[in-house]
C-alpha cells in the first residue's frame, strides 16, 4: 500500500483498556489526558475572568458607580488581563498543542511525557495561587503589567503585589518547561515523509509558539527578579531616588510583552487554518506564504516593543524606527488575511459551526489590525495609549481572534477528543450571542476612549459624554455571559449522549482523524507514513471515497511511558521554593532551604524511576 | 407571513443604515457633549495629531470595506449545495500573492510618511516667547509651576491662547501621564527624568484632562483642568496669585530658583512632610496673631491643614498637599472629584476619605459647622 495514512484495523478481540479514577489522572503522562487536563482548568479559570470582567462591566454601567471599591476594581482588573492571558488563552491553546500535536505529526506521544505532566501541574498550582490571593483580600492590583515604581514596597507594600511576581514566576516555569517540550517534538517526533514544509499549519503556528515563548519568557522571568529582590531583598533595580530606573521595567516588560501577543494569536492563526480548508473543501490557499509570514510576524514581534512607550517620549528617531517596524507587521498579518479568504474562495463551504467561529475570527480580527496600525502612528498614539480606544483594539485582536478562534477549535475537535458532537444548533446560537455580545462590548470602546476615557478607572464623572457608550457596553458583556452560558450548557447535553461520533465527522484532511474517535492511548495502532499536505484527504481520494471506521485494536506491544506521580511532587516542589521565597521575611530562609531540598529530591527520584 | 417578510426585508435594508449613522454620531459629537474628547483639537499639536490621525482612519475605513466586502462576498458566494462536486484544488496563486503582499505596503506608506512627518513635529519646540509650566505629579493631583513668575497652584492650570506653553513634567511619588485631549495630548512622567511637552492653544475655553497612567488606588480621581483666556486673562490670574505672597522677608531656608526645587523633586514625602511644616508655621506666623479663635483661618492654623497646604502661591515649599491660594476660585476641588460648592468644599474637608478612599488627607476630627468655617476661610482665598 503506497499511503498508510490511516491505521489499519488489527483484531479487535482484546481492546486495550485504559485506566480511569483520580489517581490515574493525577499520575498521567498520556498527551491527550494533560490535553484535557490543560482544557478543563483554563476553561474555569477563563470563567473565573469573565465573571470579573462582568463584574467591571457593571461597576462602570453608570457614572460614579459604588458597586465596586477603587481598591476592589483595581484587584479586579489587574487579576482579569492576568487571568485571562496567563490562566485563560495561553493554557487553552497549550490544550490544543497538547493533544493534538502529536496526533498532527502521527506520532504516539510528545517528547518528555513527564515533563508535560510537570508542566501542566506547575501552570495548575500559578493559576490556583494567583487566586488564592483573593481569599486574604490581596489580589494583585498594579496591573497585569505591573508598572514600576508602583510596584515597589514603598507604594504597594501589601502582599499583592507579592501574589503577582511569585504567580507569574510559576507560571512561567511552565511555560517554559512546556515549549522546550513542544520544540523537541516538532523537532524530533514527525511521522516518516512529513517534511517540515508538510506539517498542518497549526503546528507550524504552534513550532513558531513555542520559539517565540523560549525567547520571550526568559525576558519577564528575569524582570520579576529584579522586581522580587527590590520588594523583598531592598535591592533598587527600579528605585529612582537611588540610582535604579523604572522606564527600565517597561522596556523589559515589553521586550516580553510584545510577543507575548503572537504567543496569544499565533495558535489561533493555525487553528483557523486547519478548519478553513476542511470546511471549504479545497487546500489552504498559499502555503509557504503563510509559514513565512507567521514567521516574519514573529521575527519582527521582537523589534517593536516600544510601540507600547510612546507617551514616555523615547525622541524622534527611536519613535520612528519603532513605528514603521510596527506597521510593518501589517503586511504579513494582511497576507494571512487575504489567504484565508483564497482558501474560501472557490470552495463549497460547509456551513457548520468551526466555519461560523473561523469567519468570524476573520471579520474580527480585521478590525483589531487596523485599530493596531493606527496606533502604530506615535502621534495618534499620543492620545490613544491608555485610553478605551487600547481596550477596544486588543479584545478585538485577543477575543474577536484568540477566543473565536479557540472557539472554533473546541467544536471542530470536541468530537475527536470526546467521541461526541456539540449540538451544531446550540452552537449556531453561541455563535450568534457571542458575535452579537462581542461587538456591543467592543466596538462602542472605540469611541469612548476617542472621546476621552482613560483606561483602568474604576468610575468616571457625568458629563463627559461616556454614559450611553458605558451603557451598551455593559448591556453587550451580559449577551457575551449569556451566550457563555449556552456553550456550558451545550457541553453538558453533549457529555449525556452516547460517545458515538464517527472518527471523521467533518471529512478532515489531517491524520487525526484517521483514528477512532477519542483515539486509544497509544494513538496509532501502526505509525503513518506521510505523502502530502493533506494525507488523509490524498489516502480518501486514492481509495475512492469515505474510509470504513477504524477500529479500536489491542495496544498489546505498543511501549508507552508509565504513569508517574513525580512530576506532581516536583510541581509541589517548584511552587513550594516561591512560596517560600515569597514568604522568607515570615517563615525564614531555613524554609526555602527545605523547599529546595524537597524539589531536588523528586527531580532526583524522577530522573531514576525505573522505566518499568 | 408576508408582513414579517416584508418588515425583515426593510429591517435588513435600513439596519446599516442606522448603524452608520450611530457610528457617525458617536464619532463625531460636539466639545459640549465630549468635553475630554481627543477629536475635538483646540490647539496647534492636537490638529498636527489629529491630521495624522484622519489619514489613517480613512485608509483604515477604505481597507475594512474592501476586506470586509470581499469576505461577505466569498461567504456568499462559495455557500455550499448538497450537489456541489468537490471544488477545485487550488493550492495559491503566486501573482495574487505578491500582489496583496504589496498593495497594504504602499497603503502603509501612505500612512508612514505623514506619521514620520508628525513625529518630528511634535518634537521641536518652537522658538520664541514660550510659557514655562513645570507639571509635577501627586498621587493624585497635580502641581503646576509657573517659574516665570514664581508662583505655584495645582489641579487648574490657567495658560495664554496664541503663546506657546512648553510643559516640563516629573513625579514626586509613582508613574503618572498627563492627559489633555484637546491640548497637549499625553505625555509620562518620572521620577527620575523631565518629559516635556508643549502646544499653543487656539482658542479660549475650560478644558479638562486626567492621569492616564494607572497610580494606584485613586487612578480614577486624578483629574485636571486647564483654563485657557486672553493674555490679558493669564496677566490678571498671575498678579492675583502674586498677591496671596505673605509680606515677610523671604525665608533663607526655602529653594530660592524653581529649577532647584525641579532638581530636587525626588526626595521622598516624609523629607518633603518635614520641610512644609516649617513653611507652614513661617507662612501662618502673622496670620494667628489676628485670627479669633474657632475661626476658619485659627482651625486652619491648628487643625492640621497648615501642615500639608500653604495660601501663599509664591512659596517654594514643597508640600505634601496642593496649594490652595487660588482654591476659592477653583471650579473643582479633590483633583476633578468634586465641584468647589461651598457645601461639597465643607464635607471634603471634614471627612476626605469617605470621597476620595485612601487619599492622604486625613479626617482632622472637625465638626461639619468647623469644617464649614474653614471652607468659609479658603473661599475667601481667590
Amino acid at each position: 500500500m503506497a499511503t498508510s495514512a490511516v491505521s489499519h484495523a488489527g483484531h479487535a478481540s482484546a481492546i486495550h483498556v485504559e485506566k480511569s479514577g483520580i489517581w490515574s489522572w493525577i499520575t498521567t503522562v498520556d498527551h491527550k489526558r494533560i490535553g484535557i487536563l490543560y482544557g478543563a482548568s483554563a476553561f474555569l479559570f477563563f470563567l473565573i475572568g469573565g465573571i470579573e470582567a462582568l463584574l467591571l462591566r457593571i461597576q462602570l454601567g453608570s457614572p460614579e458607580n459604588t458597586f465596586l471599591s477603587a481598591e476592589a476594581y483595581n484587584q479586579l482588573f489587574t487579576m482579569h488581563g492576568t487571568t485571562m492571558i496567563f490562566l485563560g488563552v495561553m493554557p487553552l491553546s497549550a490544550m490544543f498543542f497538547n493533544y493534538f500535536i502529536p496526533l498532527l505529526l502521527g506520532a504516539r506521544d510528545v517528547a518528555f511525557p513527564r515533563l508535560n505532566a510537570f508542566s501542566f501541574w506547575v501552570f495548575l498550582f500559578g493559576g490556583l495561587f494567583l487566586n488564592v490571593s483573593f481569599l486574604f483580600n490581596a489580589a494583585p492590583n498594579a496591573g497585569w503589567f505591573g508598572y514600576a515604581n508602583l510596584t515597589s514596597k514603598q507604594y504597594s507594600p501589601g502582599l499583592n503585589v507579592d501574589f503577582w511576581v511569585i504567580g507569574l514566576q510559576i507560571l512561567g516555569v511552565s511555560s517554559l518547561a512546556a515549549a522546550v517540550n513542544f520544540f523537541t517534538t516538532v523537532v524530533n517526533m514527525r511521522a516518516k515523509g512529513m517534511k517540515l514544509m508538510r506539517m498542518p499549519m497549526f503546528v507550524w503556528m504552534s513550532f513558531i509558539t513555542q520559539i517565540l515563548l523560549l525567547l520571550a519568557f526568559p525576558v519577564i522571568t528575569v524582570a520579576l527578579i529584579l522586581l522580587m529582590f527590590d520588594r523583598l531583598f531592598g535591592t533598587m533595580f527600579f528605585t529612582a531616588s537611588l540610582g535604579g530606573d523604572p522606564l527600565l521595567w517597561q522596556h523589559l516588560f515589553w521586550i516580553f510583552g510584545h510577543p507575548e501577543v503572537y504567543i496569544l494569536i499565533l495558535p489561533a492563526f493555525g487553528i483557523v487554518s486547519e478548519i478553513l480548508p476542511v470546511f471549504a473543501r479545497k487546500p489552504l490557499f498559499g502555503y509557504a506564504a503563510m509559514v513565512f509570514s507567521g514567521a516574519f510576524i514573529a521575527f519582527l514581534g521582537f523589534g517593536v516593543w516600544s510601540h507600547h512607550m510612546f507617551a514616555t517620549g523615547m525622541g524622534p528617531i527611536a519613535d520612528t524606527v519603532f513605528s514603521l517596524a510596527t506597521m510593518l507587521i501589517a503586511v504579513p498579518t494582511g497576507v494571512k488575511i487575504f489567504n484565508w479568504i483564497g482558501t474560501v474562495a472557490g470552495g463549497s463551504l460547509q456551513f457548520r459551526t468551526p466555519l461560523y467561529f473561523s469567519l468570524g475570527f476573520i471579520a474580527m480580527f480585521i478590525i483589531g489590525g487596523l485599530s493596531g496600525v493606527m496606533h502604530a502612528s506615535p502621534p495618534a498614539d499620543l492620545q490613544q495609549t491608555d485610553t478605551y480606544f487600547v481596550v477596544a483594539h486588543f479584545h478585538y485582536v485577543l477575543f474577536g481572534g484568540s477566543i473565536f478562534a479557540l472557539t472554533a477549535g473546541a467544536y471542530y475537535w470536541w468530537p475527536k477528543m470526546f467521541g461526541r458532537m456539540l449540538s451544531e444548533k446550540l452552537g449556531k446560537v453561541h455563535f450568534w450571542l457571542m458575535f452579537v455580545g462581542f461587538n456591543l462590548t467592543f466596538f462602542p470602546m472605540h469611541f469612548v476612549g476617542l472621546h476621552g476615557m482613560p483606561r483602568r478607572v474604576y468610575t468616571y464623572p457625568a458629563g463627559l459624554g461616556f454614559e450611553t457608550m458605558n451603557q451598551i457596553e455593559t448591556a453587550g458583556s451580559m449577551v457575551l455571559a449569556i451566550a457563555f452560558l449556552v456553550f456550558i450548557y451545550n457541553i453538558i447535553q453533549t457529555a449525556r449522549k452516547p460517545a458515538d461520533a464517527p472518527a471523521d465527522p467533518w471529512n478532515g484532511a489531517t491524520l487525526e482523524w484517521s483514528i477512532p474517535s477519542p483515539p486509544q492511548e497509544f494513538n496509532f495502532a501502526e505509525e503513518p507514513v506521510v505523502h502530502s499536505r493533506d494525507p488523509l484527504w490524498e489516502t480518501k481520494r486514492e481509495r475512492g471515497g469515505k474510509l470504513p471506521e477504524p477500529a479500536r485494536v489491542s495496544g498489546a506491544g505498543i511501549h508507552l511511558p508509565n504513569p508517574s506521580y513525580w512530576p506532581i511532587l516536583a510541581a509541589l516542589g517548584v511552587g513550594s521554593v516561591f512560596v517560600s521565597i515569597m514568604l522568607v521575611h515570615t517563615l525564614g530562609p531555613i524554609a526555602i532551604a527545605a523547599a529546595v531540598l524537597f524539589f531536588f529530591f523528586c527531580v532526583f527520584k524522577w530522573a531514576f524511576e525505573p522505566a518499568g | 407571513m408576508a408582513f414579517w417578510a416584508r418588515a425583515f426585508h426593510t429591517a435588513r435594508r435600513v439596519a446599516p443604515v442606522l448603524l452608520i449613522a450611530l457610528a457617525m454620531a458617536a464619532c463625531g459629537g460636539t466639545s459640549a457633549e465630549f468635553p475630554q474628547s481627543t477629536l475635538h483639537p483646540k490647539s496647534d499639536l492636537t490638529s498636527t495629531i489629529d491630521g495624522v490621525f484622519m489619514t489613517t482612519v480613512w485608509w483604515a475605513l477604505l481597507v475594512f470595506v474592501l476586506v470586509e466586502g470581499a469576505l461577505l462576498y466569498v461567504i456568499f458566494r462559495y455557500r455550499g449545495r448538497p450537489d456541489d462536486r468537490e471544488p477545485s484544488q487550488v493550492h495559491g496563486n503566486t501573482l495574487l500573492e505578491i500582489v496583496w503582499t504589496a498593495i497594504p505596503a504602499l497603503i502603509l506608506a501612505m500612512i508612514a510618511v505623514p506619521t514620520v512627518r508628525a513625529i518630528f513635529d511634535t518634537y521641536e519646540v518652537p522658538a520664541g516667547d514660550a510659557l514655562e509650566v513645570e507639571v509635577i505629579g501627586h498621587q493624585w493631583w497635580w502641581e503646576f509651576r509657573y517659574p516665570q513668575y514664581g508662583v505655584t497652584t495645582a489641579n487648574e492650570l490657567h495658560v495664554p491662547v496664541g503663546r506657546t506653553v512648553t510643559m516640563k513634567m516629573t513625579t514626586v511619588d509613582v508613574l503618572h501621564s498627563f492627559w489633555l485631549p484637546q491640548l497637549a495630548a499625553k505625555r509620562d512622567v518620572f521620577p527620575n527624568r523631565i518629559t516635556t511637552i508643549w502646544f499653543r492653544a487656539d482658542s479660549a475655553g475650560y478644558y479638562s484632562g486626567q492621569c492616564a497612567e494607572f497610580c494606584g488606588l485613586q487612578h480614577a480621581r486624578m483629574a485636571f483642568h486647564v483654563a485657557a483666556g486672553t493674555p490679558e486673562e493669564f496677566d490678571a490670574f498671575i498678579t492675583g496669585l502674586r498677591r496671596t505672597g505673605t509680606p515677610v522677608p523671604a525665608d533663607t531656608t526655602a529653594p530660592s530658583s524653581p529649577s532647584s526645587a525641579m532638581a530636587g523633586i525626588t526626595t521622598t514625602t516624609l523629607a518633603a512632610q518635614a520641610q512644609a511644616d516649617t513653611a507652614a508655621a513661617r507662612d501662618s506666623a502673622p496670620a494667628a496673631a489676628q485670627a479669633p479663635a474657632g475661626s476658619g483661618a485659627e482651625l486652619f492654623r491648628t487643625r492640621g491643614c497648615a501642615a500639608c497646604h500653604t495660601l501663599d502661591a509664591t512659596s517654594k515649599a514643597k508640600m505634601v498637599g496642593p496649594n490652595l491660594a487660588n482654591i476659592g476660585s477653583r471650579r473643582y476641588i479633590a483633583a476633578g472629584t468634586l465641584l468647589n460648592t461651598d457645601e461639597n468644599l465643607a464635607r471634603w474637608i471634614q471627612d476626605p476619605q469617605s470621597i476620595k478612599p485612601g487619599v492622604i488627607m486625613q479626617s482632622m476630627g472637625l465638626t461639619l459647622e468647623q469644617a464649614r468655617s474653614v471652607a468659609a476661610y479658603l473661599r475667601t482665598h481667590k
